[in-house]
């Protein structure tokens, strides 16, 4: 690409308000990775790279990795892999599986929509697959009446790094809701029953009719030899897919991403300054390194003396709950398994590989 | 569009007052705040409202 022709994208993408901060997506490199290699759940939501998740309505399953396998020459050290491992050969009308980035409502304001200024959006990111054809993405705005547009792309080798963009339209007639929940969707298709393809696919900005959402779409889930990569994904305003924009560190990535999670894993780490609440009870204050989005959900690991409170020796396998959020911190407390005296402080640690406590405020 | 499998849900209480629901999702067991916006408690708020899933009481 000529520098002329660099200037003139630039000019393009400045022109839509699209230069600063560009990328709306989070982690679209992938290269944050909190929670490690993951497998699918019927019928659930499953994080991996950080504020990806995978979606499966039904008996398929994947496994879900950060991959190294990226497009040559791009500046990209990872992708987001979905390896097939569950096949579903025969689609039922309510099958679905989508990979997708879910966004709060606050974040995608500068879209103007429900007003006559709407702006277009671009996406762009690479892709590899084995599953040649036809591929959706999903537009969706979850408003009270939920408004989407699909879009198809398709994978025209097999195994092969690709690069798509796909740019839209803004939607005038429906605002996305100013909050910090979730709001806007964008999603890649993997696989999707009747229910979803029988009508004729909706690509501009309309109410939601089921079976206008994803027809044309491949069964991605029909082999268990399949795959699929994906990098490089950036969001931005207007109509110009600019180049992925690789100026923003791995530690801003990491603190965008710890608002939406955060955990602590492994042995010899810190939990926190703890003290004993009474005779049978430790509580212990958890300063969060990000602002979290909401009150997030706790989850603790539960085997023999993962946590042990450091000046009493007095080793523990779990915590009961956590109470008191107000957005950077938390206090958490154990009742089982501890004794020691009322108001006896110590700082508490992990003390095995298996110890781990997880805060959840994903969308 | 935030579906779980959440086959247990019981308050966790602290002098008398209900501070979250211990709930096992997805095969595991979280601490979920009484806090509208999370997703885990607004899910568990649409199965209630569904009839599909009781919270227990606190022990």
């Amino acid at each position: 690409m000529s520098r002329a022709r660099d200037f003139a994208d630039l000019a393009g993408a400045a022109d839509a308000g699209g230069i600063t901060g560009k990328n709306v997506a989070i982690n679209g490199a992938m290269q944050v990775n909190q929670r490690g290699d993951q497998s699918t759940s019927a019928g659930s939501n499953t994080y991996f790279v950080d504020r990806f998740n995978v979606y499966i309505q039904a008996t398929a399953a994947a496994n879900l990795t950060q991959s190294t396998d990226v497009p040559s020459g791009q500046g990209f050290a990872y992708s987001a892999k979905i390896d097939v491992t569950t096949a579903d050969t025969s689609v039922g009308a309510s099958d679905l599986g989508l990979f997708r980035q879910v966004f709060e409502g606050q974040n995608v304001q500068q879209l103007a929509y429900g007003t006559s200024s709407a702006k277009k959006l671009t996406l762009s990111f690479w892709v590899k697959s084995s599953k040649t054809g036809i591929h959706i993405i999903e537009f969706y705005n979850s408003a009270s009446t939920a408004r989407q547009q699909s879009q198809s792309y398709t994978i025209s080798a097999a195994d092969t790094w690709e690069y798509k963009t796909i740019t839209i339209d803004g939607d005038t007639a429906t605002a996305i809701d100013n909050t910090a929940n979730a709001e806007f969707y964008v999603q890649w298709v993997l696989y999707a029953g009747s229910n979803y393809t029988s009508g004729t696919l909706n690509t501009s900005w309309n109410n939601v009719t089921d079976a206008n959402r994803y027809v044309g779409q491949v069964n991605f889930f029909d082999s268990t030899s399949n795959n699929m990569f994906i990098t490089g994904v950036q969001l931005e305003v207007g109509e110009q897919a600019t180049p992925f924009d690789h100026s923003e560190s791995y530690g801003e990535t990491l603190a965008k991403c710890q608002r939406y999670y955060w955990q602590v894993a492994g042995s010899g780490l810190l939990v926190g300054q703890g003290f004993y609440f009474s005779s049978s009870e430790v509580d212990c204050i958890v300063n969060f390194p990000q602002t979290m989005r909401a009150t997030p959900t706790f989850t603790s690991s539960n085997n023999s003396g993962d946590f042990g409170f450091m000046n009493n020796s007095d080793n523990f396998d779990t915590w009961t709950a956590q109470q008191f959020f107000d957005g950077s911190r938390v206090n958490v407390y154990t009742i089982s398994g501890v004794s020691g005296t009322a108001g006896y402080s110590g700082y508490i640690r992990m003390l095995n590989s298996t110890s781990k406590i997880q805060f959840d405020a994903e969308l | 569009m935030n579906v779980m499998n959440i086959t247990s849900a019981q308050y966790v209480a602290k002098d008398s007052d209900n501070i979250c629901i211990k709930a096992t999702i997805d095969g595991v067991e979280m601490s979920v705040p009484l806090a509208p916006g999370n997703r885990h408690y607004d899910e568990i708020q649409r199965q209630v409202a569904a009839g599909t899933l009781t919270i227990q009481d606190a022990d």
